[in-house]
C-alpha cells in the first residue's frame, strides 16, 4: 500500500554490463557475476544432480553429487579435481563439463550416488516420498543400476518424533543438512541439529526441546528423502495418485503460494507454491496443515429454517423464499456482519448486497476490535491504493519499526522475509510492544517498551522513548517502512500517530491484518463508510460513480453502523445479515450473543455450525476456500487468484448463495458466480477522486506509570482457532500458553517464575503459569486465544483494558 | 648433520620456564621484531623460505602477507596445536619442553599480521601440554611480553589457550576455526579463505606449532641463516619424528632434504634382526614407501616425486613382521572414525572400505575387493569436501600398489599369515613372521 | 578396533538423575570462561570441560546450562558435546585409562595391551570397572608415537608400554597408590585433569622433565657429535649457539619419573 513518499523499490533488473560467458557442455551461456554453476546450468536445462544445494539456502556442498569437471576455469587452466557445482561461482571465460559430457564428472556422480545409497534402506515401495523422491529420481537418472555394496547396512531404530508433527526415519537420511540449515538460516528454530559424527551423524533434537517451529512442515518438503515426514500426511497416499492444484493460503493476509493435494474429493495434504515475490517457497505449518477444519464432522450440509424454536432442514428454494420475504421486509432496516474467510468476491458480493439489496452501509468486516479511527485510516491510506509495500520492499529496508503487529504470529511469511533482511541486507527491526516476543527476538529486533494503550503517546515523541526509542526514531528515513498490526485499532491514536510519523520521516507505512480477507472486504466496501475501491460514502460523486456503474438510482447517502453500533442496537434491527464470523473473535463475546438473540431475524451464511447458527432463523451452507475459485488480496494489495480444488457438484459459494437471494428480493446482483463479481469488481476500478483526509485523532494516555494493571494481548499462530480444527498434531506444537509480568510485579503480587497468575475481569479469570519477562510494571501480558486463555470469551478484555492479578498459589 | 634450534635448549634444567628460556635468550627475538615494521617481520618470514610445518607446505610469510591490513575488523592469529595425525609427535614435545618458543612466536607473528588476540588451540588429550601453555602464557603476561603496550612500543595483544576435546577434523585449519567458535569441528567452504573471513569472518592467520616456533629463530638469525639450512625449495631446518622399528625412536632436527637412511642410521638402525618392510613419510594420510625410497631427499620435492608427500614429517617405521593390511585396516578405522561426517564419500566410502579391508585381513576377500577397493579409493580422492578422505586412501592405494601380493596372500591363505605378536615391542627373541 | 565400526544402535544414556552437582560456582566460573573470548560462543568446548569436571560426564543440566549462559538451544549444545570424543555421556571413572590402537602403537603392543587390560579389568571398551575407578577406553593416536606403545592416564603420558606394565599401572590406580607420568604430574582424578583443560589450571605445570628419552634423542646425539645448526654469521664450521649447552637431563628434577622406564632396555643407548 500507500504513503510511498520514497519508493525503495528500485529495479532489481542486472545490468548487462555485469553478464559474463561461461560454456557448459559446449553451450555458452550468459549470467551474472558470482552465479553459482549449478544456477548457469539450469539456466540452459542442463539438470546437474544434487541433494544439500537448494537456491534460498547458504550454499554447503556436502552431499557431492554434483560434480562437474571444470576444463578451464576462466584462467586457460583447468581444475584438477571434479568440482561441487553448487559452491563454485562461475568465472569469466570458464569451461565446464557436466556430466551430460564429461565422463569424469559422470563417474564421479555415480560413484558419489553408490555411497549415497549403501546405507539407504530399500523401502521405497512404503516410503511417503516414493514417486517424488529426488534420490530415487536421480539414482535412476545418474546412478548404477548395481550395488557393489555387500557389507552391513547402518541402521537406526525406526522414526523418532522430533515434534508432534514431524518424524524422522534417520535410516533414510542422506545427511544433506537441508533441514537443519532451514531451520537455523530461514527459520531461526535451531531445534534440529546434526548430532553425532562420521558414519553415525544424525539429525537431532535436545530431548526436551522438541522441534516445534512454525515453519518445521518446510523441512519436510524440502527433504530430498523420506526423512522428514508428516504424521498427518505419513502413509496416507502416493505421489502419483495425488492430484495437484495451485492455490492460496487462507490463513493469514500474506496470500502465500500453495499447492492443494487431493484425492477422491478429499485433501490429503498441502505444500509451499513457489512465489518468489510473495512467500518464495516457504509457508507456514498452519498453512500446510490445517486444512481438516472444513472435514471434521459439523459441516453445514443443507440449508435450515427455525421452526418452533428449532433448526429443521430445508431445500434451497424454500430457505431462499423463506429469507428473502424476510430480508425484504426488513430493507433499509437490516446490517450485514462479514468476516475474515471471505474472498474479494465474496466480499463484494456482500457489500453490494447490502447497499442495493437492503439498501444499507450498515457493515462491518472488523469481527474483532475496532475504532472509528481505524476506518478513517484505511479510508485514507489503504483503500483503494493498489499494491503498495511489498514483500521484496521489507527484506532491503534499512530499519523497519512494528507497531502493535508480531509478524511470527500474525503473517508468518512477513516474519520469514523480514529475518531474510535481517540476515541478508542488516535491516534494523524495531518493535513497539510490551516485550519483545521470541518472533522479534529471532529477527535482532530491539524492543522499545510500551504499555498497552500508551502506543501511540510513545510514537508521537519516539525519539524520547528512551534508547530504544531515539534508536528507532533515527533508523526512520525514506528506505524504512513502519508496519502497523489490527492491535493497534485497540489503541486511540494509534493509526493517526503512526501515519504521521511515516509522513515525516518519509517512511513507508504498511498495514498488515491478520486476516485473509481483511484487505479485500476493505477494497470491496464492507465498511459503514466506504464503498468499493476506496469510494468513500459521504462523497457524492464517489456514489454517483457507483450508482452508474451498478445501474441504480440511488445508494444509501449516510455512513452506516459498525460493528459495535450493529450489534447494540441489534433489537431494534428488522434483520441481521452475518456470514464468517466466530462470536469469540468479536471484542465482547458475551454482548454479541446477547446481540443475535435480540435480533428479530438472523440469516447465516457459514461453512461450519458456528455459534451463530445457535441464533439463526435461517442457515445457508457455503462452501470452504478449496470448494470454490477466488481472490484473495494480500496485505501488498496483490490479488491472489485461485481456481475450485475440490470440485463439488452445486457448490454453493457465497457469492453464488448471495445472488440467488438477491433474485428472490427482485433485485440482481448482477453476477452469480466468482468470475462474475471478479469480473465486475475490476471493471469498477478504483476510485481516482478524492481521497479521505489524514486522521488526526488523538493520543491516548502517555507514557506515565498506571496504577491498575493494563492487560497486553496478541494472537497465538497456532491457538485455538476453529482454523485448527481435526489437526491435532498442528495443535500440539503450540506454544505453551504463560502469562507474563515484570520482575517489580511479580514482586508485587507474590510470584515467581512458573507459579500461577491469576487474571481478572468483572466477567471472569485466567489462570496460567507466569513467566517473569523484561517488560513495563503493571502491565500482565496473555495469549489472546490459547488453551486456557481466551481472553475475549474469559474476561471480555482487549489489549489496554483494566484487569487484576493474583498469585494463584496462594 | 642434525642442527638443533627448536630443540637446542630441551636439555635445559626447567626449560620450559621462562626463567631458563631466557637463560638461552629467550624473547630476544620478540625484542628485534618489535623494533621492526611489521611488514618487515612479514618480509623476513618469507624471505627466510619458512614454509608450513603442519603438512601442506604453505610458504607462512605468504600466508601473513594475504591478510588485509585495510581491513577494519580485528586480526586473529590461530595456532594449530591439533597435532593427531597418526605418526605425527613433534609439536607436543616441542610445546611440553619449549612451550615459550612458540609463545614468543606467537607474539611475533601477531605482531606482525597487527592481530589483537592469539590462539593457541591445543588438542584436548595432552593435559600436561595445556598446563605447560597455560603457564607459559602466564609467565609471559606477567614479564610484560603479553598484554598491553607490550614492551613499551604500544602494542597490545592477549593469547588464549584453548584445550579442543576429541576430534582429528579440527587439524583441518576450517574445522578448527568452526570448533573454536564451538561449534562441531566441521570443515567450512573456501572461499572466503580464512585469511579474508575466518575467526569470526575476520581476517585470521592460521599456522602450525613447528611453523611458529621456528619464527623467532629466523627473526633472530636472519632469514639468510633460515635458508642456508635445507634445499633449494624446502628452506630450513625441522624436526623428523621417528618411531616403530628404529632402535632409537625420537626427535630428530635436522636440515630439510635429509634422507631416512641417514635419520635410520642416526637412530641406531632398523630394530636389531629385522629389516624396513614399509614406511610413511609424513604421516598415515601420505602415501606408503619403502626400502627402495630410502634415499629420497625428505623434502616436499623430494618426497612428492617419490608420489607421497613430506606431510608432517613423521616417519613411521615399520619391519618385515609387520601385517601391512593389518596396518591399513587400523588406519582406515582411524579415518572413519575421525571422519565428520559433513560429505558423502567420506562418510559413506570409509565405512565401506572398513568393511572390505576387514574381510581381505580375515582371508574372506577376492581379488574382485582389490578391484573394488581401488574403484572406490578413485571415487573418494578428490571428490570430498576436504582432505581427511584423500588421507584415507592414500594409504590403501598405496599398499595395493606396493604390496598386492601379501593382500593376495590373505585370501589365499584363508587368513593373516602374520603372527601379531612378532612385532610387537616385547616379543620374545626369535619371533618372526 | 572392531569397536569402531558397529552398526549404529541407540545406546541407552542415562538422562537426569536428579542430581546435578552444577552449582552458582559452576555458573560463575562458565560465564568467566565465556567472558575470556571475543565472542562467548568460543568458551562452549571448556564449558563443557568444565560440566565434565565437576558432573563426572556430559549431563542435561550441564547441556542446558552452557546452552542458557550461551543463548543457544540444547539441540546445538547437544550437536557440540556428541561431536568430540573427550565429552562422555555415562559417567566416567576416577582414572580414565586410554591404550593407543592406531596402527604404529597396535603394531607395536597396543592391541595386546588393550585386550589383556579388558580381560585384567574385566570391562569392555569404554566401560568402567565395578567400584568405579577405571574407565577403559581405546584411542586414536595421542601424538607420543616415538614412545609406543603408548597409554594415557587422564590424558597424562605413559610411555613404551607392556602388558605387565600396563596392569602394574592400573593396579596402582585402583589401589590408590601414587602414579606419576613419566612425562607429566602426578596423577589427579578424571575430574580434576578436566578442570584444566577447561582452562582453570592447578599449579602442577613444572611437575616432570622437559621430555623423555625419545624426545631428547637427536638433541643427544647432535651434542656428542658436536653438531649444531649454523651459526648466524654465516660461519660454516659448527659454532655453539647463544648460552652454550646447559646441564643435562641427568641432572633435571624431574629425571626421577622416568624410572618407570627402567624395564624397557629396547631403547638404552
Amino acid at each position: 500500500m500507500t504513503i510511498a513518499n520514497n519508493t525503495v523499490n528500485p529495479s532489481a533488473e542486472v545490468e548487462r554490463t555485469d553478464l559474463i560467458t561461461v560454456t557448459i557442455d559446449d553451450i555458452e551461456v550468459k549470467v551474472p557475476k558470482n552465479t553459482l554453476l549449478i544456477r548457469a546450468a539450469e539456466q540452459i536445462g542442463i539438470q546437474i544432480p544434487r541433494f544439500c544445494d537448494h537456491p534460498l539456502l547458504d550454499p554447503v556442498g556436502a552431499c557431492r553429487q554434483c560434480l562437474v569437471e571444470i576444463t578451464d576455469a576462466g584462467n586457460g587452466r583447468g581444475m584438477p579435481k571434479p568440482q561441487a557445482s553448487c559452491t563454485i561461482t562461475v568465472a569469466d571465460g570458464m569451461v565446464v563439463r557436466t556430466q551430460v559430457s564429461s565422463p569424469v564428472a559422470n563417474k564421479a556422480q555415480h560413484g558419489n550416488m553408490e555411497f549415497l545409497l549403501i546405507n539407504h534402506p530399500l523401502d521405497c515401495p512404503v516410503c511417503d516420498k516414493g514417486g517424488e523422491c529426488p534420490l530415487q529420481n536421480q539414482a535412476m537418472s545418474n546412478g548404477y543400476g548395481e550395488s557393489r555394496f555387500h557389507e552391513v547396512k547402518r541402521t537406526f531404530p525406526k522414526p523418532i518424533n522430533i515434534s508432534a508433527e514431524v518424524l524422522l526415519d534417520r535410516e533414510r537420511c542422506v545427511l544433506c543438512a537441508r533441514c537443519t540449515r532451514f531451520s537455523e538460516q530461514i527459520a531461526g528454530d535451531p531445534f534440529i541439529a546434526l548430532v553425532e559424527r562420521g558414519a553415525l551423524q544424525q539429525v537431532g533434537i535436545y530431548e526436551k526441546e522438541p522441534f516445534e517451529s512454525y515453519f518445521s512442515g518446510n523441512t519436510i518438503q524440502i527433504c530430498p528423502v523420506g526423512a522428514l515426514t508428516s504424521a498427518a500426511y505419513r502413509f496416507r497416499s502416493r505421489p502419483f495418485d495425488l492430484v495437484s492444484v495451485p492455490s492460496v493460503a487462507e490463513h493469514d493476509s500474506s496470500g502465500a503460494a500453495i499447492r492443494v493435494d487431493y484425492r477422491r474429493g478429499k485433501v490429503m495434504r498441502r505444500l509451499a507454491g513457489d512465489d518468489p515475490e510473495v512467500n518464495e517457497e516457504w509457508i507456514s505449518d498452519k498453512d500446510r496443515f490445517a486444512f481438516n477444519y472444513a472435514t471434521t464432522g459439523d459441516r453445514l450440509t443443507h440449508p435450515m429454517i427455525r421452526e418452533d424454536g428449532e433448526l429443521r432442514p430445508a431445500s434451497w428454494p424454500e430457505a431462499l423464499t423463506f429469507a428473502g420475504q424476510k430480508l425484504t421486509a426488513a430493507r433499509g432496516n437490516a446490517a450485514v456482519l462479514t468476516g475474515g474467510r471471505l474472498t474479494l468476491e465474496d466480499s463484494y458480493a456482500y457489500s453490494k448486497f447490502a447497499r442495493v439489496v437492503l439498501g444499507t452501509n450498515d457493515i462491518d468486516f472488523r469481527s474483532r476490535p475496532h475504532s472509528a479511527e481505524e476506518v478513517d485510516f484505511l479510508a485514507a491510506a489503504v483503500a483503494g491504493t493498489g499494491l503498495g509495500t511489498t514483500f521484496s520492499d521489507l527484506e532491503k529496508a534499512g530499519s523497519v519499526l512494528l507497531v502493535g503487529f508480531e509478524p511470527e504470529e500474525e503473517a508468518p511469511a512477513v516474519f520469514l522475509r523480514l529475518r531474510k533482511g535481517v540476515r541478508a541486507h542488516g535491516t534494523k527491526v524495531f518493535s513497539v510492544a510490551a516485550y519483545a516476543s521470541r518472533g522479534v527476538e529471532k529477527l535482532d529486533g530491539v524492543v522499545v517498551q510500551a504499555s498497552p494503550g500508551t502506543e501511540a503517546a510513545l510514537l508521537a515523541d519516539l525519539g524520547s522513548a528512551g534508547e530504544a526509542g531515539s534508536a528507532a526514531r533515527a533508523a526512520l528515513g525514506s528506505d524504512s517502512i513502519i508496519i502497523v498490526g489490527e492491535r493497534l485499532a485497540s489503541v486511540p491514536g494509534g493509526y493517526s500517530t503512526a501515519l504521521r510519523l511515516a509522513l515525516d520521516t518519509g517512511a513507508q507505512l504498511a498495514w498488515i491484518p491478520r486476516r485473509a480477507g481483511d484487505r479485500a472486504a476493505l477494497e470491496a466496501g464492507c465498511l459503514p463508510g466506504l464503498l468499493p475501491g476506496g469510494r468513500l460514502v459521504t462523497d457524492p460523486q464517489a456514489r454517483v460513480d457507483l450508482q452508474a456503474a451498478w445501474g441504480v438510482d440511488s445508494l444509501p447517502s449516510n455512513v452506516g453502523k459498525d460493528l459495535t453500533e450493529i450489534l447494540a442496537a441489534a433489537g431494534s434491527l428488522d434483520a441481521l445479515v452475518v456470514a464468517g464470523v466466530e462470536i469469540d473473535d468479536l471484542p465482547d463475546p458475551a454482548a454479541a450473543l446477547a446481540a443475535l438473540e435480540a435480533a428479530p431475524f438472523v440469516v447465516s451464511f457459514e461453512v461450519r455450525k458456528s455459534q451463530v447458527t445457535e441464533y439463526a432463523d435461517v442457515v445457508f451452507p457455503v462452501v470452504p476456500p478449496a470448494e470454490k475459485d477466488g481472490t484473495f488480496v494480500n496485505w501488498e494489495g496483490r490479488e491472489r487468484s485461485f481456481p475450485v480444488v475440490l470440485k463439488v457438484a452445486a457448490a454453493m459459494p457465497d457469492v453464488r448463495a448471495l445472488a440467488a437471494l438477491a433474485q428472490e428480493m427482485d433485485r440482481s446482483l448482477g453476477f452469480s458466480t466468482p468470475a462474475g463479481a471478479k469480473k465486475e469488481y475490476d471493471e469498477l476500478g478504483r476510485w481516482d477522486g478524492d481521497r479521505a483526509q489524514e486522521p488526526t485523532y488523538q493520543a491516548g494516555p502517555s507514557l506515565g506509570a498506571f496504577d491498575s494493571t493494563r492487560l497486553a494481548t496478541w494472537r497465538m499462530l497456532i491457538d485455538d482457532s476453529r482454523a485448527n480444527d481435526g489437526e491435532p498434531h498442528l495443535t500440539a506444537t503450540a506454544r505453551t500458553p504463560v502469562a507474563r509480568i515484570s520482575l517489580t510485579t511479580a514482586r508485587r503480587v507474590g510470584v515467581v517464575d512458573a507459579d500461577e497468575l491469576v487474571v481478572s475481569t468483572d466477567a471472569g479469570s485466567i489462570r496460567l503459569p507466569v513467566v517473569i519477562t523484561p517488560m513495563p510494571d503493571n502491565v500482565v501480558w496473555l495469549p489472546t486465544n490459547s488453551a486456557d486463555s481466551h481472553v475475549r470469551r474469559s474476561l471480555h478484555a482487549d489489549h489496554g483494558s483494566i484487569v487484576t492479578i493474583a498469585g494463584g498459589n496462594a | 648433520m642434525l642442527t638443533p634450534v627448536l630443540s637446542d635448549n630441551w636439555d635445559q634444567i626447567r626449560s620450559w620456564q621462562l626463567a631458563s628460556y631466557q637463560r638461552s635468550g629467550g624473547y630476544d627475538a620478540l625484542r628485534t621484531a618489535l623494533r621492526m615494521q611489521p611488514a618487515d617481520v612479514v618480509s623476513a618470514v618469507k624471505d627466510s623460505g619458512l614454509r608450513g610445518r603442519g603438512g601442506a607446505g604453505f610458504p607462512t610469510g605468504m600466508k601473513w602477507s594475504f591478510i588485509p591490513q585495510d581491513n577494519p575488523k580485528p586480526k586473529y592469529l590461530v595456532v594449530n596445536a591439533d597435532e593427531s595425525e597418526p605418526g605425527t609427535c613433534k609439536d607436543i614435545p616441542l610445546m611440553l619442553a619449549s612451550p615459550h618458543t612458540l609463545v614468543e612466536g606467537v607474539i611475533i607473528a601477531s605482531y606482525a599480521i597487527r592481530a589483537s588476540v592469539a590462539f593457541i588451540y591445543v588438542r584436548g588429550e595432552v593435559l600436561h601440554v595445556v598446563r605447560r601453555l597455560q603457564q607459559a602464557v602466564a609467565e609471559a603476561k606477567e614479564a610484560g611480553f603479553i598484554g598491553t603496550d607490550i614492551l613499551g612500543t604500544g602494542y597490545d595483544l592477549d593469547v588464549i589457550v584453548h584445550a579442543g576435546a576429541g576430534a582429528y577434523i579440527c587439524g583441518e585449519e576450517t574445522a578448527l576455526l568452526d570448533s573454536l567458535e564451538g561449534r562441531r569441528g566441521q570443515p567450512r567452504l573456501r572461499p572466503p579463505f580464512p585469511a579474508v573471513a575466518g575467526l569470526y569472518g575476520s581476517p585470521t592467520v592460521i599456522n602450525n606449532v613447528e611453523s611458529i616456533a621456528s619464527v623467532p629463530a629466523i627473526i633472530k638469525n636472519g632469514a639468510d641463516w633460515f635458508s642456508s639450512m635445507g634445499t633449494e625449495k624446502s628452506k630450513g631446518m625441522t624436526l623428523y619424528s621417528l618411531s616403530g622399528h628404529v632402535t632409537r625412536p625420537g626427535q630428530y632436527e635436522a636440515p630439510m632434504g635429509i634422507t631416512l637412511r641417514q635419520l635410520i642410521d642416526l637412530a641406531g638402525g632398523v630394530r636389531e634382526g629385522h629389516e624396513l618392510k614399509f614406511w610413511t613419510p609424513g604421516g598415515s594420510s601420505t602415501p606408503l614407501l619403502t626400502a627402495e625410497h630410502l634415499d629420497i631427499p625428505l623434502d616436499y620435492e623430494g618426497v612428492g616425486a617419490a608420489g607421497s608427500m613430506l606431510g608432517t614429517k613423521a616417519l613411521q617405521i615399520f619391519d618385515e613382521t609387520t601385517c601391512v593390511v593389518r596396518s591399513v585396516l587400523r588406519w582406515t578405522e582411524f579415518y572413519k572414525h575421525e571422519s565428520c561426517g559433513k560429505c558423502t564419500p567420506c562418510r559413506e566410502g570409509t565405512w565401506w572400505l572398513v568393511q572390505i579391508l576387514e574381510r581381505l585381513e580375515h582371508g574372506k576377500g577376492s581379488k574382485d575387493d582389490l578391484e573394488t577397493l581401488l574403484d572406490l579409493c578413485e571415487n573418494i580422492t578428490g571428490r570430498a569436501f576436504c582432505a581427511l578422505a584423500d588421507g584415507a586412501t592414500a594409504p590403501i592405494t598405496s599398499s595395493i600398489q606396493h604390496f598386492k601380493d601379501e593382500y593376495l596372500a590373505h585370501f589365499e591363505n584363508g587368513g593373516c599369515p602374520f603372527d601379531p605378536m612378532a612385532s610387537t615391542v616385547f616379543a620374545t627373541a626369535g619371533a618372526s613372521a | 578396533m572392531a569397536e569402531n565400526h558397529a552398526t549404529a544402535t541407540d545406546v541407552p544414556v542415562p538422562y537426569s538423575t536428579g542430581d546435578s552437582k552444577i552449582t552458582d560456582t559452576t555458573i560463575a566460573e562458565m560465564r568467566e570462561l565465556a567472558a575470556r573470548y571475543p565472542v562467548g560462543r568460543s568458551a562452549l568446548l571448556p564449558m563443557l570441560h568444565l560440566v565434565q569436571s565437576v558432573e563426572g560426564r556430559v549431563t542435561p543440566e550441564g547441556i542446558e546450562t552452557c546452552a542458557e549462559i550461551l543463548g543457544l538451544t540444547g539441540a546445538e549444545v547437544s550437536a557440540v558435546a556428541t561431536f568430540y570424543t573427550m565429552y562422555k555421556r555415562r559417567p566416567v571413572g576416577d582414572y580414565h585409562v586410554g591404550v593407543c590402537t592406531n596402527t604404529l602403537c597396535a603394531v607395536m603392543g597396543g592391541d595386546v595391551i588393550f585386550d589383556r587390560l579388558k580381560q585384567h579389568l574385566d570391562v569392555g571398551n569404554d566401560e568402567t570397572t565395578e567400584d568405579g575407578k577405571i574407565t577403559l577406553e581405546h584411542l586414536e593416536c595421542n601424538a607420543a608415537c616415538d614412545y609406543a606403545p603408548v597409554m594415557m592416564v587422564n590424558w597424562e603420558f605413559f610411555d613404551d608400554m607392556t602388558p605387565e606394565s600396563a596392569t602394574q599401572l592400573v593396579d596402582d590406580l585402583r589401589d590408590g597408590n601414587e602414579v606419576k607420568s613419566p612425562r607429566g604430574a602426578t596423577i589427579c582424578t578424571w575430574k580434576e585433569a578436566e578442570r584444566v583443560l577447561a582452562g582453570f589450571p592447578d599449579g602442577r605445570a613444572d611437575e616432570g622433565p622437559t621430555g623423555g628419552k625419545a624426545t631428547l634423542a637427536g638433541l643427544r646425539l647432535a651434542r656428542e657429535r658436536n653438531w649444531t645448526a649454523p651459526s648466524p654469521n654465516g660461519g660454516g664450521s659448527p659454532a655453539p649457539l647463544d648460552g652454550g649447552p646447559g646441564p643435562r637431563p641427568e641432572d633435571q628434577p624431574g629425571r626421577e619419573s622416568q624410572a618407570v622406564h627402567t624395564d624397557d632396555s629396547r631403547k638404552e643407548d
